[in-house]
Parts: C-alpha cells; sequence; structure tokens
C-alpha cells in the first residue's frame, strides 16, 4: 500500500486511474454481459441460507423455545405489573390484581424527575405524562415500557460481559468482536427480525431477543471504550495495590468510569425503545404496534397521536437518563438518598394502585377527560391537501424530476461493470489495495445474489438524501452558530430529534406527501440531517478562542472569520458529521421501504412478511457491507484529502524555515 | 559502593553492555544485609521483538532495529534498606520506565531485579501479586485516586483488596488520615480536595499495607510550589518516623537534593551519575548535570568538610563539625576573625575561612568545569 503510493506520482496514478476507468467505459457500453448482469449467474445464497437456518431451527428449537419460556416469565410479570394485571386462580374463582395506578407511575416519573434533575425535569416528566394520560395512549405505552424495563438490564448486562471480555483480550476484539459490532450495528434493525421470529415464533419474546440484539452491541463498545480510557495510572493502580485481573476490572476500573458506563445505559435505553417500536411488527405490541396499524391504514389521526406518545415517552426516557448519568456524581447516592429516591416512589404506587380498587377513576382515567385530535388532524391535512395541492406538487414533481431521476437512472440504467470499476478504482486512489477489495467484494456480493438494482436503489436514495442534507444542514448550522437565541433552540431541538425512533420520521410526511420515493427522501433528510447540523454547529462554536482572537487581531470580517479561520479548523467535524449523515441515511432508508420505495429495506420487508429468512438476512448483510464501504471510503478519502493539505503545508513550513 | 562512576562509561553501546556485565558479579558479590533492591543491566526496548530477551547478540541485534526504541540502556542500581533514593533526568529520560521495570509494570527486556535478594524476574503472577500487596506501594503523579471512593475508602483500598477484615481497615484508615493531616475529611470524595491533599490522600494509602519499599513517581510534580515544599517537608518528616526504603522519581534537581540521600542521574535511559547530593553538585561529571546543579544554592549542600584546607594551626578558638552544611555554618565563619577548625568525629580535620565560602559560592572552579 505504501510502496505502490511511493512508486507512482500522484500524477501518474492520476493518468492510470483515468486510463481504467475509459477503458471500463468501452468494455460497459459494448459488452451486454458486463450491462446487465445475467440472471442466470445468480447464486441463490438466500435460499441455501432458508434452507440451512431451517435445518438449523429444526434441531435447537428446544432450546430456543426454552430460553423464550424462561424469558416470558420477566416479560409477562412487567407486562402484568403496568399494563394488564395479573389473574391468580385461587381454588374455584380467581383473584385479579390490578395493574400499577396511572397516577402513582406518573408520580413516580414526576418525582425521580425532581430529585435527579430539580423542578424543571419534574414539570417536563408531568407534561409528557399528562399528555399520554389525557390521550390515553396509557395501555399501549406501559406495553412498551414493560418491554423496555425488560430488555434495558439484559442488554446492559450483556453489553457489560462483552465489553470487558473484548478489553481483556486485546487480539480477539480487534480481529472478531469490533467487527462482528460493526456488522452488528449496520445490519438494519429489520434484518434481525427474521431469524428471531423463526427461532423464537411471533410475540413479544421474539422482539423483545431481537431488541437486545440490536441494543447490546453500544452497551460492549462503551463498556470497552471506557475501559480503555481509564487512566493508565489507575490501572497501575489496580497492579500495585496487588489487585487479580477481576479485580482490578470489577473494583477498580468499572466503578470509576461510571459516568461514561451511564452515558452507555442511556444509549442502550434508547436503542431499546426504538427497537421496540420497530419490532412490533412481530409482535411486540404497544405504541410501535399502534403507529404501524395507522401507517397501514393511512389513518393520519392514530398515527399521529400514537407517534407524539413515542416522541415523549422517548423525551421522558431520555432525560431522565441524561439527568441520571449527570447526577451521578461518584459516590453521591448514600443509602439516605438512595431510600429517597426509591422508597417514595415505591410508597406512591402502592397507595394509588390499592386506592385504585375503590376508586375507579384511579384505575383507569375517566373517558369524559380523554382528550383527542379526533377528526381535526385529518381534516387539516385534507385542506392543506386541496388548498395546496398544486403547489406541494409542483414542487414534488420539481425535485423528482430534476433532481431524483436522473441519479437514479444513472445508477440504475448504468452497467454495472462500469459503477463497480469505477468505484473501486477510486477506493484503490484513496485506500489502497485493501480498500478497493473491500469495494470490489462489496459489488461482488450485491450482483451474485441478484439484489444489484435494489442496491443502486439504496444508495442513490441515501446520496440524494445526504446532499440535500448537506445544502439545508450547513447553512442552519453556521446561522445556529452565530446566533445564541437560535443556537440554543437548535440544540434542544437536536436533542429531541435524535432521541426519536426512526419509525417516527415517517409519519408527517405520510400525512403530507402519502408513499413514494418523495416522501421517503422527505423523511431521509430530517432523520440525517441532525448529526451535520449538530457537528457543524459544535466544530464551529468549539473553535480554539486564542485562533478566533488572533483572526480579530487580524482585522477579519464576519464572512472572513468563518472562511477562513472557523471553517478550515472545524473541517474535521464537519466531515465526520456527513460521514454519520450517510449512515444515518442508508439505516433510514430501509425503514423508507414501509412507504414504498423499491430498496434493499424492501427486500428485507417482503421477506418479512412472508418470514423467507434467507432473503432477509441476505438483504440485511448487502446493507451492512454496502454501509461498511461507505463508511470506509469515507473516512479513506478524508483522510486521503487531510494527509495531501498537512504534507503540502510541511513544505511551506520548511520552506519558511529556510 | 559499587555505584557506577560516570568516567567508566565509554560511549559506544556495545562495550558498554560489555563492561557492564563485568560488573554484574561484583554487585552480586556485595550483595550486603544493607541492600534492599538491586537492578542489574537493566534494559528496556520498545519494539517489534519478544518481552524478554536472553542473550547479548539478541539484544544488540534488537536494539539495532530502526523500528526499535531504547528507553533504558544497561541501568544498574542498588538502593540500601531505609534511604531516600531519587532518580533525577529530564523528562523522556526513562525514569518511569526505570521505575516501572522495578516493580514489574513493565517487562524489562533485559536484565534482573532483585528485592530483598529475590530475583523478581522469576516471580510467578501470583508471588508477585503476593509481592505487590505486601512489600511494595506506589504514589502516582497525578494522584490515582478512585473517583468513586471517599478519601478514607481510597486509603483502605489495598487493605480490602487484601481481603482485610473491616475492624483492621478502619483503625489503620484513621491512624494514616491523621499522620497526614486530614483528619476530618475522611468522607470527601477526591474531587473536594485540593492537589496537594489529594496527594496526601495518595501519600498514605501507599502507606495503608506498610509496606517496606515506596515508589514515588513524581509526586510532587502536579503540585504548585509552595504545596511542594510543604510536601517535601511532610515526606522527611514521615520518613523520619517510618524509615521506608523509597525510591523517589523527580526531574526537579532541587527536589533531589532536598529529599535524596542518593540521587541517579538519567539521559536518554542512560544513568550519567550517581552519588549523594553533595558528590553531584561538587563534581558533576559532565555539562548535562552541571546545568542541572547550576541552579541550586550550593551552600545548602555542601559540607564544611568538602571545603576545608589542611589545618594550620593545632587549634582553634571556633570549630565547625565537618557534616554541617555550609548554610548553616555561614553566619559563624563570617564573624570569627580569621578561620575556624574544622571537626570531623571530634578529631581536626581541617579550617575554613569567609574566603574558601566565597570560592565554593563562585561555584564552578569546584569541579573545574565552564556553565
Ligand atoms: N509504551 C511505549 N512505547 C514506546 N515508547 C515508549 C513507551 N513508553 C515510554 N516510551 C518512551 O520511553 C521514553 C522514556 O519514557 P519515560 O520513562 O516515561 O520518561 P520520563 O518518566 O523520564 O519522562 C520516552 O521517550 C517515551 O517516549
Ligand atoms: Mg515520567
Amino acid at each position: 500500500m505504501t510502496r505502490d503510493r511511493t512508486s507512482f506520482s500522484f500524477e501518474q496514478r492520476f493518468g492510470i486511474s483515468a486510463a481504467i476507468v475509459v477503458a471500463l467505459a468501452c468494455v460497459s457500453w459494448s459488452l451486454p454481459i458486463a450491462a446487465k448482469y445475467p440472471l442466470s449467474w445468480k447464486w441463490p445464497l438466500d435460499q441455501l441460507l432458508t434452507m440451512w437456518l431451517k435445518f438449523l431451527v429444526a434441531q435447537i428449537s428446544f432450546i430456543t423455545r426454552g430460553i423464550a419460556h424462561i424469558l416470558q416469565m420477566p416479560l409477562d410479570f412487567a407486562i402484568g405489573l403496568l399494563a394488564k394485571g395479573f389473574e391468580i386462580p385461587l381454588g374455584s374463582e380467581t383473584v385479579t390484581i390490578p395493574p400499577l395506578s396511572w397516577a402513582g407511575v406518573c408520580a413516580t416519573f414526576v418525582w425521580i424527575g425532581y430529585r435527579v434533575g430539580g423542578t424543571r425535569l419534574a414539570l417536563l416528566q408531568a407534561a409528557c405524562s399528562a399528555y399520554i394520560v389525557l390521550f390515553w395512549q396509557w395501555h399501549a405505552a406501559m406495553l412498551t415500557l414493560a418491554s423496555v424495563l425488560v430488555c434495558v438490564p439484559v442488554a446492559v448486562a450483556c453489553g457489560l460481559l462483552i465489553g470487558v471480555f473484548a478489553y481483556s483480550r486485546p487480539k480477539l476484539n480487534q480481529w472478531v468482536l469490533t467487527p462482528g459490532l460493526d456488522i452488528m450495528q449496520t445490519v438494519p434493525a429489520f434484518a434481525y427480525l427474521i431469524p428471531t421470529l423463526l427461532l423464537f415464533g411471533f410475540g413479544p419474546v421474539a422482539a423483545m431477543i431481537a431488541t437486545v440484539i440490536f441494543a447490546t452491541p453500544p452497551m460492549a463498545r462503551v463498556t470497552t471504550l471506557a475501559l480503555n480510557q481509564t487512566p493508565m495510572e489507575i490501572r497501575e493502580l489496580g497492579k500495585m495495590v496487588g489487585c487479580t485481573e477481576r479485580q482490578t476490572i470489577w473494583r477498580i476500573l468499572l466503578p470509576s468510569s461510571l459516568p461514561s458506563l451511564l452515558v452507555g445505559l442511556n444509549q442502550t435505553v434508547m436503542m431499546t425503545l426504538n427497537m421496540v417500536i420497530v419490532a412490533s411488527m412481530i409482535g411486540a405490541g404497544g405504541l410501535g404496534f399502534d403507529v404501524l396499524r395507522a401507517l397501514r391504514q393511512l389513518d393520519i389521526d392514530r398515527g399521529f397521536e400514537s407517534g407524539v406518545a413515542i416522541v415523549l415517552l422517548a423525551v421522558m426516557l431520555d432525560r431522565q437518563g441524561v439527568a441520571l448519568a449527570n447526577a451521578a456524581k461518584p459516590g453521591a447516592a448514600s443509602s439516605k438518598t438512595l431510600a429517597a429516591m426509591f422508597g417514595v416512589p415505591l410508597a406512591f404506587l402502592i397507595v394509588a394502585t390499592l386506592l385504585g380498587t375503590q376508586f375507579d377513576w384511579l384505575r383507569e382515567f375517566p373517558k369524559a377527560l380523554r382528550l383527542s385530535t379526533g377528526a381535526t388532524l385529518n381534516d387539516a391535512v385534507s385542506w392543506i391537501n386541496i388548498n395546496y395541492f398544486d403547489a406541494i406538487e409542483a414542487f414534488r414533481i420539481f425535485v423528482l424530476t430534476h433532481f431524483m431521476t436522473p441519479i437514479k437512472v444513472a445508477l440504475t440504467s448504468a452497467p454495472w461493470l462500469f459503477v463497480s470499476g469505477v468505484v473501486t478504482v477510486f477506493a484503490y486512489f484513496v485506500g489502497g489495495a485493501r480498500m478497493a477489495f473491500l469495494s470490489a467484494f462489496v459489488f461482488a456480493f450485491c450482483l451474485v445474489t441478484g439484489l444489484w438494482d435494489k442496491a443502486m436503489i439504496t444508495i442513490y436514495l441515501c446520496l440524494s438524501a445526504t446532499v440535500i442534507s448537506v445544502v439545508i444542514g450547513i447553512p442552519i448550522a453556521v446561522l445556529a452558530a452565530r446566533f445564541d437565541p437560535l443556537y440554543r433552540a437548535t440544540t434542544v431541538a437536536i436533542e429531541v430529534l435524535q432521541t426519536l425512533p426512526s419509525f417516527v420520521y415517517l409519519i408527517p410526511v405520510v400525512m403530507l406527501f402519502r408513499v413514494g420515493d418523495f416522501a421517503a427522501l422527505l423523511a431521509i433528510v430530517a432523520f440525517a440531517i441532525t448529526p451535520i447540523i449538530k457537528f457543524t454547529m459544535t466544530a464551529l462554536r468549539t473553535v480554539p478562542a486564542d485562533l478566533v482572537e488572533a483572526g480579530k487581531s487580524m482585522g477579519c470580517s464576519g464572512a472572513q472569520m468563518d472562511f477562513f479561520i472557523r471553517f478550515p479548523v472545524a473541517l474535521p467535524s464537519i466531515l465526520l458529521g456527513i460521514n454519520q449523515a450517510l449512515l444515518f441515511a442508508l439505516a433510514m432508508v430501509v425503514i423508507t421501504a414501509l412507504v414504498g420505495t423499491r430498496d434493499l429495506g424492501q427486500e428485507v420487508y417482503i421477506a418479512l412478511t412472508a418470514a423467507n429468512p434467507g432473503r432477509g438476512l441476505v438483504a440485511g448483510l448487502c446493507l451492512a457491507l454496502l454501509g461498511i464501504l461507505i463508511d470506509r471510503l469515507f473516512q479513506a478519502g478524508v483522510a486521503r484529502l487531510q494527509h495531501r493539505k498537512s504534507s503540502q503545508s510541511f513544505v511551506h513550513g520548511e520552506l519558511a524555515a529556510a | 559502593m559499587a555505584a557506577p562512576q560516570p568516567s567508566a562509561f565509554p560511549r559506544s553501546r556495545i562495550t558498554d553492555h560489555l563492561m557492564v556485565s563485568e560488573m554484574k558479579k561484583d554487585l552480586r558479590n556485595t550483595s550486603e544485609n544493607s541492600v534492599k533492591l538491586s537492578c542489574l543491566n537493566i534494559w528496556k526496548l520498545y519494539g517489534p521483538h519478544p518481552d524478554r530477551l536472553t542473550g547479548k547478540e539478541q539484544l544488540l541485534a534488537a536494539s539495532r532495529d530502526p523500528h526499535t526504541f531504547t528507553a533504558l540502556r544497561d541501568v544498574s542500581l542498588n538502593v540500601r534498606r531505609g534511604e531516600i533514593f531519587v532518580v533525577m533526568g529530564l523528562s523522556g529520560s526513562g525514569k518511569s520506565t526505570l521505575l516501572r521495570c522495578l516493580t514489574r509494570l513493565v517487562e524489562p527486556t533485559f536484565g534482573e531485579v532483585l528485592l530483598d535478594g529475590v530475583n523478581m524476574m522469576s516471580l510467578s503472577a501470583k508471588d508477585l501479586m503476593e509481592i505487590r500487596r505486601h512489600k511494595m506501594a506506589m504514589v502516582f503523579q497525578n494522584f490515582a485516586l478512585l473517583p468513586h471512593l471517599t478519601v478514607a475508602e481510597n486509603i483502605g483500598l489495598p487493605l480490602r483488596i487484601r481481603g482485610e477484615s473491616g475492624g483492621k481497615i478502619e483503625s489503620t484508615v484513621s491512624e494514616l488520615t491523621a499522620l497526614v493531616g486530614l483528619s476530618g475529611m475522611s468522607k470527601r470524595l477526591p474531587h473536594q480536595l485540593s492537589g496537594g491533599q489529594q496527594q496526601r490522600v495518595g501519600l498514605a494509602r501507599a502507606l495503608t499495607g506498610d509496606p517496606e519499599f515506596l515508589l514515588l513517581d513524581e509526586p510532587f510534580s502536579a503540585l504548585d510550589p509552595l504545596i511542594r515544599r510543604e510536601l517535601q517537608g511532610e515526606l522527611i518528616r514521615l520518613q523520619s518516623r517510618l524509615h521506608k526504603t523509597m525510591i523517589f522519581v523527580t526531574h526537579d534537581f532541587n527536589e533531589a537534593v532536598r529529599i535524596g540521600d542518593r540521587i541517579v542521574i538519567m539521559k536518554d535511559g542512560k544513568v550519567v551519575q550517581s552519588g549523594t547530593p553533595e558528590e553531584i553538585v561538587a563534581e558533576p561529571a559532565d555539562d548535562y548535570v552541571g546545568s542541572f546543579v547550576a541552579g541550586v544554592d550550593r551552600t545548602r549542600v555542601i559540607t564544611c568538610g568538602r571545603i576545608a584546607a589542611p589545618a594550620t594551626a593545632h587549634s582553634y578558638s571556633f570549630t565547625v563539625d565537618a557534616q554541617s552544611k555550609v548554610a548553616d555554618v555561614a553566619e559563624a565563619i563570617a564573624s570569627a576573625k580569621g578561620a575556624v577548625g574544622v571537626l570531623d568525629g571530634g578529631a581536626l580535620k581541617g579550617e575554613i575561612d569567609a574566603g574558601a565560602v566565597l570560592r565554593m559560592v563562585s561555584a564552578v572552579r569546584l569541579a573545574g568545569f565552564n556553565v
């Protein structure tokens, strides 16, 4: 890799690449086989996988069903406690124990909010709970919460164990665990559902297992990172006081990195919530199921109400978690504060539930007081559609014809040999032989599994959404970085947007644009724009003060300051934001299959409904590979740019010194 | 004492190594009871080679590899029981690496470490753990206090790891908290303490297991000058009561002189000079050492015995002890008429006059080199 860089000059390599591209173009457009990959060459990997999985399932189903049975118990308990109550047969009659009263649960949220985050958090919790109660999303919300409550401890425990294991075996971590976690995080959540469905059957437990698998990698990563980032001295202290390896990890390193671990815990909670929503497709029930049903029936009001409930639940859990992580100053939780934190709410819950047996309104919020958007939202949307249909339609058509369709046509109709060849040459150019190999492998995988067209549509959606996100996001970030009130507003907005399960983004676009590529594009942009704004804004605001002062003392105007000082310094972070946006976009493309795009997500979705695990897994793998390729290519490209720049400035430095 | 004289070090690495290998036997023979720890021909190489090299040829081949960085080159030293042994050098000279090789926090690539005559290199992981639990303790530059534990819990940590009972821990901890002057703060968390207080906790924790051997890696370097002086005084006070064997790493020559019974000075992983503070101040081996010595108040280091001239009279109306520092008797010398006598163990050894003191203060001439 290094050798071929030194042996060819930049111009030479450029020339060679250009020649290869021209040659590829000639071959591709003259050879029919190079243009359209023959169907007969397809390698039936999906069928093989399906066969193999079905065989596997037949062999081990008694284990998996056993596991499912064990997991069913805590889940049933949580669901009973929060949503359904218990029916205990006692002799001839059954005794019914009601679920926890809504008033008690709300009071608990508010109380904990107050303990960890003061009055503001308490008010936030109260407002969010009030919505869920007033619009009576209570049962669904509690079903969702029950899944979250059961999944989070399992995911955290698994994550901790894997993280510790990865830390104590660095080689294994580097070669097996990290790539494994990479793939687990880039395979779309959908794709997990299929094998779990197969192994554990339709229902809440399968959903729970898929959720745990999805939410474990971030905790594992955070754990390994936190362990590796503990100061060297602390590790040496462990050795010097004579700790065994296990003592070092569990008594010295993990407790001293508690703040990072709590951040990981919060991430796990949010991932869990996100996945519980997606997993409603295989029977998780709860808010996600309501939204899904509403999406399928295009019942905007119901979908919107449940969607908002998801948002608020996410905000509640996230703010609580963040405040908890901040409040967890090491050692702050003495036994007394712990008693107050958990004892008081326990009392609330018991009292409210007991009273609930006497007073109906404590068991079920009175129907008369409940609110609903009724048909108003539907009417509003219809009104918009009637009055602004032309404008919206014109806009939609404009974007489609002038921006999206050209890219789509270019990507889908170009010969496969040309597309993959050009990207591979580019990969070689920025990242050497290994990158080229990766690129060739990914494209080959798409081809032989017969997913080329869908992969191209995926790339097209992902790229065009990222471009639009950059075009919209960067100006917003620049303005927000400049003006304080806007900065504060944007920060809050982004924090909220980031906690939303990706599913929720579909609701407003479907309301306005129904289905299709354009609606999908909007949802993807809305999802992918957050990292761009966040990274750019933060980077611009955190440019070191002395550099800014240096600029001022040179007499830079505001715009000059941005151009000469802030942007160059912030560029690496901005690029990182764009890289994130690409991955976010890819993750969202999959979900947009629900609004009728024909990408790899659709393939997964079809496989899911047809319970065809091989097909879904192959498409999922294809997506993961594309994600990894995009990520690595982008990073290598950025590194290459910066390498060039730093070597240039080094030359300048030498000249100046001479 | 077999501490290598600087002039005995030729430039070339190869002969270097051979020379000191001879000396290794020499050191073994002097394994008197007074030696607490000795390290013999320690090399530490960072690079693509096995952790431990056995033969000289392997070592030389590895150290010539362009990807190898030699952090320690053939360091040998003896630390005596009950002394404060200072390792001094600029940053990057390998002090921390040396300290960590002595405890096997870093595996030396070559060489041996003997603690109380036991070869540390041949210990199993379990024995090493036992030795660390009972015989040695370390104080860190950035304190290395656990953020989630209170002062008392931090101090008690070594005992808890050993599995001692609660009562013993409690009594030891309260005793030590008082010893380092932190009574009344035992419920605080590290981030509620000042830097100086944090390092007091670090010191107390190092003393918890009642180790015979303390290793301090630049313990006061992260502190403000005033606090640093205060803690140096504290350490000297503690040592006068406890008589531990200490290895104290610092890059501050004044600190080395103030605290150390003996000092080795390191440069690029090699020992360039070793001796008592006075020997080093009086006779710096080269310009590198000389540049450190230049900033030191010599009158507080050099004793009367060293600058005494042969006696010219049989008795003096006024005498000073040969061991007293010049600064402590300067007043007396100045006010005396003519020379004062220097007594060593009661016997007359020589004489000093004001001129001798001035010559010594004007420095440089003593060892005959220029700064
Ligand atoms: N793990 C390592 N790998 C490579 N080089 C190292 C490593 N640790 C220390 N070094 C190098 O060894 C030299 C000595 O380091 P150190 O002992 O920490 O110096 P000091 O404590 O005197 O400042 C330094 O130049 C440092 O860069
Ligand atoms: Mg050091």
